[in-house]
């Protein structure tokens, strides 16, 4: 973790403790007041709480040019950033992908339907629909192990996150405490009820909170529809593709639609909302990962509409090769966030606050 | 604005812009001339957290009930009853009907702040303090068609019989004049303007630090006082408490509070104690203290204590000097240590039995045999390390102002003036006459800013 980060966000952390105009915005504050003072773990852990809803910015008498020159949400975001960036495993490879987005995604995008490409003219002969282009058992030899090293990397990230933030023995009602938040976004209503600011300064909204809804529960979707097929596969030896009528199709549509629909909103409220008050020089990085969420969600309906005329093979290679990039980055950009969002709002549960 | 506007509302806070959506909501063209940049508009407004509210039953954020009579007579305890009371009452009985009028306007509310309990059922505490409100205001005027103008600072008011035929201002450089059928002055106290405050108060105001914004110089007030236009308030009154001495000399606002005194002993720079730190608790008397170190040598006091007081109040911004003797806070502090030493032997020797200590409670835990004596949370300093603070006076806003009346409207000798009204802190003193009760300027400002407008919109309609 950079200290310099971290000193600044105590700085200011020390100032709002002493004012706490803003404690009803949302779950850092109180956690933030109820410290005297703040160690490492205490900054990165209120760091993650944030949602950057920016609600306190604003509200801020101390901002600059007052001498304090408070911008909390910028503070928290560099620390959060950097907090996910040092407990990436392997080390350095967050480094590489938070801040610099744009090219490697697109390098990653381009290299992996190449691959497939590859994989496509080594394919298989005879085999049904999806997997003329590309063979059942080359498909599991690659996604399996990029489905599971990823997780298994961000298990050892977190791992690392609740040693730093002090956590305790997880109980089932902090669990459900933190998801009931993350699923309405609790912190995003901004204590009042009335939304965040984001893309027009002090300006109330809920664009943010539903841009972001649309994209989370769109993903969860495709996941399930991921999730879906490969039951449906494994256990009831049904293979795709499937009907309309099908579990994968049914969660996987609405899926697509939800997650195109939601990343583009986010991306751009993104372009409006001011970089000033978001952790530093990670734009891109934070833009790549909004558009390779778009891409994937726009190559998956394409995929749908295709069926079998003849550009479906390339939009197939293009698709899994998005989501093959998505799956080996998601420990080392933004998709980490949610892993240690949820890890912050499960930690905030134990203080029974 | 291509043609003048109906009404000039000078001043950008609370009470300016109260009066300007009520104007505009009764069909007047308004323009508000702020003399602060953007992003120091707002005047006092942007440091205030609350608004005092009476209220008959538990009322939005309120719980319980507030009376009119239990209001007017805190008022009475803290100004001694230099108020006037018809004013007091209009006031306080308005504010009832302001909170919903608030929250319709873009306020939010939230609950009692933590470490402010006591008020929960007094004061409506702002979602995000003044300068949240302040914001809400400016989108919701800007909604209904005010204009705003920043870093127009207003320089005369042309005051011609009994009415005010023009309004003198700089912007962007250049001289400009308007002449609108009304205006509301709502720009604040004069506390900001060191050499006004000097010759009020004498040499010692230039020690004083001012909370709030540096924009109020009271240039406008002054005008129009020189006109002839009718005052209240004595000069050298106004809401003054003792705040951190490290406090930057404007703006710094609510952190630079120093909540430790019940807990300490307080000394000037003589390294005497000058005062019964014990007396009450500390939002009923941190108001006096800024008075009481006006009142020592350099306009300074130190605040000690030693460890075991160190978590009984809220942290202030600055962290506190720390040493661990007595003598060697006292070189830190720039103060003598033989006697500050003889000092707090004295006071540690006339400390009795302790045991009831309770340090949000008169526990009556009080020293005998010294003077002046500490009358609760007297408790030996005796536990290194040792923490210090120095106290200075901190100047919120002052009480001499334009006089009122219960239209919110000015006059002079001879009668009122018919196109001129006030709101805010500029006429607070007609109100406080000395003293101050939490929340009550933000609701001065929001029942005579909103009559102001009125009054001033019926006027150019």
């Amino acid at each position: 973790m950079q200290t310099d980060l971290i000193q600044e966000a105590r700085r200011q952390a020390e100032v709002c403790n002493a004012c706490r105009y803003c404690e009803g915005y949302c779950s850092v504050f109180p956690a933030l007041h109820a410290k005297r003072a703040f160690s490492d773990g205490d900054i990165t852990q209120l760091a993650n709480l944030c949602h950057n809803c920016r609600g306190c910015y604003y509200a801020c008498q101390y901002t600059a040019p007052h001498e304090f020159a408070l911008n909390l949400p910028q503070a928290l975001a560099d620390v959060r950033v950097d907090s996910w960036e040092s407990h990436a495993w392997p080390g350095g490879l967050g480094k590489i992908f938070q801040r610099n987005g744009v090219p490697i995604a697109l390098a990653a995008l381009i290299g992996f339907a190449l691959l497939f490409m590859i994989a496509r003219a080594f394919g298989e002969e005879g085999g049904e629909r999806y997997y003329s282009v590309v063979s059942h058992g080359l498909l599991v030899a690659i996604f399996a192990p990029a489905f599971l090293f990823p997780l298994f990397a961000i298990g050892v990230g977190l791992r690392d996150y609740w040693k730093t933030v002090g956590g305790e023995k997880v109980r089932l009602a902090h669990v459900t405490q933190a998801f009931g938040a993350a699923a309405n976004m609790k912190n995003l209503k901004g204590g009042h009820g009335d939304g965040c600011n984001f893309e027009d300064e002090d300006r109330f909204s809920h664009a943010r909170r539903a841009a972001h809804q649309l994209t989370m529960y769109g993903f969860l979707l495709c996941f399930a529809a991921t999730c879906s097929g490969t039951i449906l596969h494994y256990v009831f030896d049904i293979q795709g593709p499937h009907g309309l009528f099908s579990l994968p199709k049914l969660f996987g549509l609405p899926g697509g639609v939800l997650l195109a629909f939601g990343t583009a909103w986010m991306a751009s409220l993104k372009l409006k909302s001011d970089p000033e008050l978001a952790a530093q020089n990670a734009w891109s990085g934070e833009m790549a990962f909004i558009l390779l969420l778009f891409f994937i969600a726009m190559s998956g309906l394409a995929l749908f509409v295709a069926g079998s005329s003849a550009v479906m093979p390339t939009i197939l290679a293009l698709h899994l090769g998005a989501v093959l990039a998505f799956f080996l980055l998601t420990p080392y950009t933004k998709m980490a966030h949610g892993f240690y969002r949820l890890a912050a709002l499960v930690r905030d549960a134990q203080s029974g606050r | 604005m291509q043609t003048d506007p109906d009404i000039v509302v000078i001043g950008g806070g609370n009470a300016a812009l109260c009066a300007a959506m009520t104007a505009a909501e009764a069909g007047a063209r308004v323009l508000i001339l702020e003399t602060a940049p953007k992003p120091y508009r707002g005047g006092n407004s942007r440091h205030t957290r609350n608004f005092r509210c009476m209220h008959s039953g538990p009322h939005g954020p309120l719980v319980e009930s507030y009376s009119e009579e239990e209001y007017f007579a805190d008022l009475l305890k803290v100004t001694a009853g230099k108020t006037d009371e018809h004013l007091a009452r209009l006031a306080i009985r308005t504010s009832e009907e302001c909170l919903p009028w608030m929250i319709e306007h873009g306020v939010r509310f939230q609950p009692s702040l933590s470490g402010t309990l006591s008020l929960a059922r007094t004061n409506a505490f702002f979602m995000g303090g003044g300068k949240s409100l302040v914001n809400a205001y400016y989108r919701t005027a800007a909604k209904l068609g005010v204009e705003v103008l920043y870093e127009a600072a207003v320089t005369h008011l042309e005051l011609e019989g009994d009415k005010i035929t023009r309004v003198d201002f700089t912007y962007e450089g250049q001289k400009k004049s308007l002449s609108p059928k009304a205006v509301v002055v709502a720009s604040g106290g004069f506390q900001a303007d060191t050499d006004w405050l000097t010759r009020a108060w004498g040499e010692p105001a230039k020690n004083f630090l001012i909370r709030g914004t540096p924009y109020n110089r009271g240039i406008v007030l002054a005008d129009l006082l020189d006109q002839g236009v009718e005052s209240v308030g004595d000069p050298t009154q106004c809401h003054a408490v003792a705040i951190d001495g490290r406090a930057p000399k404007f703006d710094g606002g609510i952190v630079t509070r120093l909540d430790c005194v019940p807990f300490s002993i307080v000394v000037n720079k003589d390294a005497q104690r000058f005062y019964d730190e014990g007396e009450d608790t500390w939002p009923k008397r941190y108001a006096i203290w800024g008075r009481l170190v006006a009142g020592q040598p350099d306009q300074v006091g130190y605040v000690i204590i030693d460890s075991k007081s160190l978590n009984l109040f809220m942290t202030s911004v600055f962290p506190p000097l720390k040493a661990d003797t007595l003598e060697d806070l006292a070189d830190m502090m720039g103060l003598p240590p033989d006697k500050l030493r003889a000092t707090v032997d004295e006071f540690n020797a006339a400390c009795g039995d302790d045991s009831n200590f309770h340090p949000t409670e008169l526990d009556n835990v009080a020293t005998t045999g010294i003077t002046p004596a500490k009358t609760n949370w007297a408790r030996p300093i005796n536990e290194p390390p040792y923490y210090g603070y120095s106290l200075r006076t901190g100047v919120t806003f002052t009480y001499l102002g334009l006089k009122v009346d219960d239209h919110a409207q000015c006059s002079t000798a001879s009668g009122p003036i018919q196109n001129l009204w006030a709101a805010g802190e500029t006429m607070a003193g007609s109100i406080l006459g000395q003293g101050y009760l939490a929340g009550f300027g933000m609701t001065i400002g929001t029942v005579f800013g909103r009559m102001a407008g009125r009054e001033a919109a019926n006027y150019a309609n």
